[in-house]
């Protein structure tokens, strides 16, 4: 099954040429529980994916493989064709990945604004800065645009602690939209958000510059396939089907499992 | 972020001083008299050694405070800066007392302090929490027995005496008003690094590592790096503490670097609080007024009773310390404040 997957895969993106993010024979095992079970992916430089499945089908521990949270039990992780398997989670990031959390993973100690320049600082190279950053400061400037894009321009100033769980979940996004990211993961981003949240969070997804690919997991399938031309199904750590969302819908081995038997 | 105890009061952006904040002038006033009408006892032993006492606080504040990273280690680290003053410097213990001048003598000992901070923090950053204390504790340990049963360089049980400050300028540094001077300006130089440093970037990602290593990762940072630093940095001002300690006794030995005297400086830094730099200093001045006048209140055997008890009310009345107490304190008596929820 897997090995089909892979050459549907394979198919789609031949002629697309690069290729963001390839996953080979990737396992993840916890002891006895195999969470993540030869998962085979190929996704292209700018492709936009939902990853779907039920609660412990595996999505957020591919997620933490891929970004180096957890290490792989086997298998190999190639980024833009470089094996980052062996990598540190930090040399990943500055490669270009980046990821959010599905609970938020914040700084409640920082505002907004100090938060998000972090963000931005932490894949140039004056990380080890002991001045303070001026107002003129590159990443200073990147901030705010990217505070700008996420509407938390207002709430720059604020405490990340006090904030809202709406707005928190909206720093999250602006901490992965930070330093020019290549490709990256969305962990259930819409989770607990209010309708006009998710209106926005559709549209901040839909204005990501073109190159720039993502990997999103969202159980509201509303957001998910709005925001993506592509789905892997995932259950019980293996990745078991992959089409357009039509095709997803539409198959009834995803049916039974995930979106229960009967609907059409 | 961190509070500040002393806020501006003035609205104007540009005024100077309402930039540095009244409170801060008003200190400062009161650190610079202070010593033209004190006694030379209240000006060495009460001023000077609360300084740095402060610095060595200043150090935990920055480690605790900012990075979350609570140590026992810092009168350990103050202490190889002192041991590297009286080895490479002059003492009339016999014993080494190479006699390099004071200039390569202080660069030198700081920067050996750094390293040996910088190492303590690498054997203890893959922890956190009350495992850190525990290796710091260890670490501490180690070394007061260390140094008070190797003979060969550290002079054992005995130590080393006759270490002395410099004659720099004409002015001999050990008298007691030039001392308590070269101790403010230290202290006063190490408290604003801090300050500044808290806001800048690395700063910033110090206090972001505290909150959230996981996230820090996935930000790009190397978070064992950062703390390793920080550790660096921090045994900058606990080496520049250790060279003014050990020339305020003028000798040091393994009952400085006690596990005693760890556990002061824990003590000292949060009585005072870790939420702001100038904590670490009220602190100081509170435990070292209650180390030298507790002996005339209640007897010299129950002097530590009496600073545990102090220790146990103002952390149990407020966990920021003194600092918390200020704030409480301010709050009540803001102006036209209706507000019963502080």
């Amino acid at each position: 099954m897997a090995k089909q997957d892979t050459n549907l895969a394979a198919s789609r993106l031949e002629g697309t040429g690069a290729c963001a993010l390839e996953l080979s024979g990737v396992a993840r095992h916890f002891g006895a529980l195999i969470a993540l079970s030869d998962i085979n992916m190929r996704i292209a430089a700018g492709e936009r994916r939902a990853v779907l499945g039920s609660n412990g089908a595996g999505k957020t521990t591919l997620f933490n493989a891929i970004t180096g949270d957890f290490e792989c039990t086997s298998g190999r992780i190639q980024f833009f064709g470089e094996d980052i398997t062996e990598i540190p989670a930090h040399e990943r990031i500055r490669r270009g990945l980046r990821r959010t959390y599905q609970i938020s993973q914040l700084f409640d100690g920082l505002s907004v604004l100090e938060s998000v320049f972090l963000a931005c600082r932490g894949v140039s190279r004056r990380r080890f800065s002991l001045l303070r950053p001026m107002d003129r400061d590159a990443n200073m400037a990147q901030a705010h645009s990217i505070l700008h894009a996420v509407h938390l321009e207002d709430d720059r100033d604020l405490l990340v602690s006090t904030l809202s769980h709406g707005r928190k979940r909206q720093l999250e996004i602006a901490l992965a939209l930070a330093g020019a990211p290549r490709f990256i993961l969305f962990d259930e981003p819409a989770a607990g958000l209010s309708p006009t949240e998710r209106r926005d969070l559709v549209a901040i997804l839909n204005a990501l510059p073109d190159h720039v690919g993502y990997i999103i997991i969202e159980h509201d399938l509303d957001v998910a396939l709005r925001v993506s031309k592509y789905v892997s199904m995932m259950h019980n750590g293996r990745v078991f089907k992959e089409g357009t969302p039509e095709e997803i819908e539409n198959d009834a081995e995803v049916q039974a499992i995930y979106l229960g038997g009967g609907h059409g | 972020m961190t509070t500040e105890p002393f806020p501006d009061q003035a609205p104007a952006r540009n005024d100077l001083i309402a930039r540095i904040g009244a409170g801060h002038l008003a200190l400062a006033a009161v650190l610079l008299v202070f010593p033209f009408v004190a006694s030379d006892f209240f000006t060495t032993q009460i001023g000077a050694y609360s300084l740095i006492f402060g610095m060595l606080g200043l150090s935990l504040m920055w480690l605790a405070g900012y990075g979350g990273m609570v140590s026992l280690a810092q009168i350990t680290i103050a202490g190889i800066a002192g041991y590297t003053v009286a080895i490479f410097g002059e003492n009339s213990a016999d014993v080494h007392g190479f006699g390099w001048p004071w200039w390569v003598l202080v660069p030198f000992a700081v920067l050996i302090a750094a390293l040996a901070s910088a190492l303590v923090g690498w054997v203890s950053v893959r922890t956190s929490g009350i495992y850190t204390i525990m290796i710091t504790l260890a670490v501490a340990t180690a070394m007061f027995y260390f140094a008070q049963q190797n003979y060969t360089l550290f002079n054992g049980f005995p130590g080393f005496a006759g270490v002395k400050a410099p004659v720099v300028f004409g002015i001999d540094w050990r008298d007691p008003m030039p001392f308590y001077f070269l101790s403010l300006g230290v202290a006063i130089l190490c408290y604003l690094a801090v300050l500044y440093a808290s806001k800048s970037t690395f700063g910033l990602t110090l206090q972001a590592t505290r909150d959230n290593q996981r996230r820090m990762r996935a930000l790009g940072y190397d978070v064992t790096m950062h703390k390793v630093f920080a550790w660096f940095l921090a045994g900058i001002i606990a080496g520049l503490a250790g060279i003014l300690l050990v020339w305020f006794n003028g000798r040091i030995s393994p009952g400085t670097i006690n596990v005693g005297a760890a556990i002061n400086v824990l003590i000292i830094t949060v009585i005072g609080g870790l939420r702001h730099p100038i904590g670490p200093f009220l602190g100081a001045v509170v435990v070292i007024l209650m180390q030298t006048f507790a002996i005339d209140i209640v007897g010299a055997e129950r002097f530590n009773t009496l600073i545990g008890l102090l220790f146990l009310v103002i952390v149990f009345v407020s966990p920021d310390g003194i600092l918390g107490l200020w704030e409480k304190a301010k709050a009540h008596l803001a102006p036209g404040s209706l507000r019963s929820d502080i």
